[in-house]
């Protein structure tokens, strides 16, 4: 009895609810132009991931403040979707985004297999998806997109200055250590790339289950095949695993470890210091002395009361993306064709240094070396200017 | 065997082996601590707990705060595991008691509420930053083993820790009254209850210390895998191959279970097996304990030391 009513109830609540915002749907349309911009944040806001969400969205926000709370003139409304980092989910929710909440754009996400359900969503719907973290190749390659940009990094893109690097330092051959999968793989992938151009040799591949962080017998392996050098890509929490692993094996200070970005940010509070003094290569690192780069965290640190991370940066340019485009059409997105030519053409004044978008909407950056001193990752040098990679060749971008 | 006609990886010289086999002894025996509470919960009172994960992901948080308050983990052990075994009893008293009776769709359904609401206050009391816990300085050195390979000393100290738990557990269940009382009511409680025990007590005692297992499996590997959100969920999958492998609610199917997937998830990661130019291993590393489940369940439905039920 008790259970059927409930449902009656919860029946009427939600036709009362339809009735509601299909009333309230009306004007909207009326006022396309002048009404609030419906911004679909879809990030993991819980679970391991949660941290960089929240730096990601932290970041965007910063670019509308710094604005006066508008974006061209546009008040924004955000709509939160926490994506939890868990693929079977990503179209779904995106889906929910689009067709339910009506959103003018999605700002998502972090984790490559969530990225690869609003990439479907993003192209079957043709609503403006911006993505903030996920490295996942194809989203601007073999799927790229009209309305796909990306302002963080693709998976190799990091990896493949880091091949040069260490065949430039010497080091004749590698043992590479890699979760098994998108992101790992790709990585690997990318480090060969150069690598082997450059006359390395790579005389194993090992290869951890993800996120299985047991790493004892890759170690002893590593240990037995006393390679010149180890590449790994870990990140977060296997990240800070590995290196104490590393340094406990005695590993460190006899075979050299080198690795994206990843492997060292975020997380050097913890390992103590397990990670000192090893080189990694990402598109942003402490001490980039850039007068940009220091009023941005100064902004930041100020509004947030947290210091920035790279992931914060990559959530400011998607603002600062967002608003290049806004401005070439006076806020009017319906005008897409126009808003995504001035987000292709759009130099974006980034905290990491100005950067453009490649043929496949993805960063042409600079890849910095940093070194590891104390808790920063320190930069040291360019390894390779305006870096466009994967080449933009893979991509053929539809009319 | 078939691995011969395929060429197996051949960098593994003697030394190496041995170590791998005393990495694999290790994994392994640590995969025991967990997969023992999960299983005498599960055998003895037939709830499918899913939060186990998440009691072992509290517990090395517990050695994470603990540790930096009371200035050593020596410390932070005994009293985690008091904390741990009392909310347990607790946990029991409050919520898992009412699930005795009901089918296993609601006990799954309570438990993995419960893994969410954990998430949640840990992400509220901790927030979801890594940390790392500094190991005993008496622990902390390492013992050469090759001119390249060092041993962890903690990683030898945490095995013999987990060798004597298990002893500890195998003399509780089967030489004490206690034991007898548990085993007896694990197969007919309404039997024990008519014969004057308190069998509600007993279901406490025994669910607050697979709590206190799980928690204290933390601790032990909070200094060695870092402290990190979500990591409990990881342990959790493993434990339950375990478990099934070994049998659902035995002890010793439990560390039998726990030291096989130890070996087949160490070789699988550093083995190369290569069949018709088909490369097998290393790729393939991430579904070798699921395929030696899947071997185990063919030749035996009930796990190794599992009892038939009628």
């Amino acid at each position: 009895m008790n259970t059927s009513n409930g449902r009656r109830q919860f029946i009427k609540a939600a036709g009362a609810a339809g009735l509601l915002s299909a009333g309230a749907g009306l004007p909207t349309l009326a006022l396309a132009q002048t009404a609030k911009l419906k911004v679909g944040l879809m990030l993991p806001f819980t679970g391991t991931y949660a941290s960089l969400g929240v730096a990601i969205a932290n970041g965007f926000k910063l670019v509308v403040q710094e604005q006066g709370g508008k974006l061209a003139g546009r008040e924004l409304e955000y709509i939160t979707m926490d994506d939890e980092s868990e693929p079977s989910k990503g179209a779904d929710r995106a889906n929910q985004l689009v067709n339910r909440d009506k959103v003018d754009l999605i700002v998502g996400t972090v984790h490559s297999g969530v990225q690869m359900g609003i990439v479907k969503i993003a192209r079957e719907s043709g609503v403006l998806n911006i993505i903030p973290n996920a490295g996942v190749e194809a989203a601007t390659t073999q799927l790229c997109a009209p309305n796909i940009f990306r302002t963080s990094f693709a998976n190799g893109q990091p990896a493949f200055p880091m091949g040069k690097h260490v065949a430039d330092k010497g080091h004749k051959n590698v043992v590479t250590v890699a979760w098994k999968y998108g992101a790992g793989e790709e990585s690997v992938a990318g480090f060969k790339d150069s690598y082997l151009k450059a006359g390395g040799k790579v005389s194993k591949e090992l290869w951890v289950p993800f996120p299985n962080v047991e790493f004892q017998s890759i170690l002893t392996e590593i240990a037995s095949l006393k390679p010149d050098a180890v590449f790994v890509f870990f990140a977060g929490a296997g990240a800070a695993k590995f290196l104490k692993d590393y340094q406990a094996a005695g590993l460190k200070g006899k075979i050299p470890l080198y690795g994206t970005g990843f492997l060292t940010d975020g997380i050097l509070e913890s390992v103590g210091n397990a990670a000192e003094g090893i080189e990694t290569t990402l598109h942003y690192g402490d001490g980039l002395n850039a007068p940009r780069n220091k009023a941005f965290q100064l902004a930041y640190a100020k509004t947030f009361k947290l210091q920035p991370d790279v992931y914060a940066v990559q959530g400011y340019d998607a603002g600062l993306l967002l608003l290049a485009g806004l401005k070439a059409v006076n806020g009017d997105m319906n005008r897409k064709k126009e808003m995504y030519a001035a987000m292709e053409r759009a130099e974006i004044d980034s905290p990491r240094g100005k950067w453009k978008m490649s043929k496949g909407h993805n960063p042409v950056q600079d890849m910095f070396l940093r070194k590891v001193v104390g808790t920063e990752n320190r930069v040291t040098g360019t390894v390779i200017k305006a870096l466009d990679y994967p080449p933009a060749a893979a991509c053929k971008m539809p009319v | 065997m078939a691995a011969r006609q395929g060429r197996l990886g051949s960098q593994v010289d003697i030394p190496s082996f041995f170590i791998q086999i005393l990495n694999s002894i290790q994994y392994g025996l640590l995969l025991f601590l967990c997969a023992s509470g999960l299983t005498l919960v599960f055998g003895i009172m037939g709830v499918i707990n899913l939060a186990h994960g998440s009691l072992y992901m509290i517990g090395a948080y517990l050695a994470f705060s603990l540790s930096e308050h009371l200035g050593s983990l020596w410390l932070a052990l005994p009293v985690g595991v008091v904390l741990a075994v009392v909310f347990g009893a607790v946990l029991e008293w409050l919520l898992i008691e009412r699930l005795y009776k009901r089918e296993h769709l609601h006990q799954v359904l309570l438990t993995y509420g419960l893994i969410l609401v954990f998430e949640e206050l840990r992400s509220v009391i901790w927030g979801d930053d890594v940390h790392g816990v500094s190991m005993p300085p008496l622990l902390a050195a390492s013992i050469a083993l090759t001119d390249t390979l060092s041993y962890p000393v903690y990683r030898l100290w945490m095995s013999g820790v987990c060798l004597v738990l298990a002893l500890l557990m195998a003399w509780v269940l089967l030489r004490t009254r206690l034991g007898m009382i548990i085993r007896a009511g694990s197969v007919n409680s309404e039997m024990v209850q008519s014969l004057g025990i308190n069998i509600g007590v007993i279901h406490r005692i025994v669910f607050a210390a697979g709590v206190g297992l799980a928690a204290f499996a933390g601790m032990l590997a909070a200094p060695v895998s870092s402290v990190f959100p979500g990591m409990g969920n990881q342990v959790l999958i493993i434990c339950f191959v375990v478990v099934v492998i070994g049998g659902i609610g035995s002890l010793k199917g439990a560390l039998v279970g726990a030291i096989l997937i130890g070996v087949v998830d160490t070789f699988g990661k550093v083995l190369t097996l290569e069949i018709a130019g088909v490369k097998i291993l290393p790729e393939l590393a991430g579904m070798s304990i699921y395929l030696l489940m899947a071997v185990i369940l063919i030749w035996r439905p009930e796990g190794i030391f599992g009892k038939v039920r009628s």
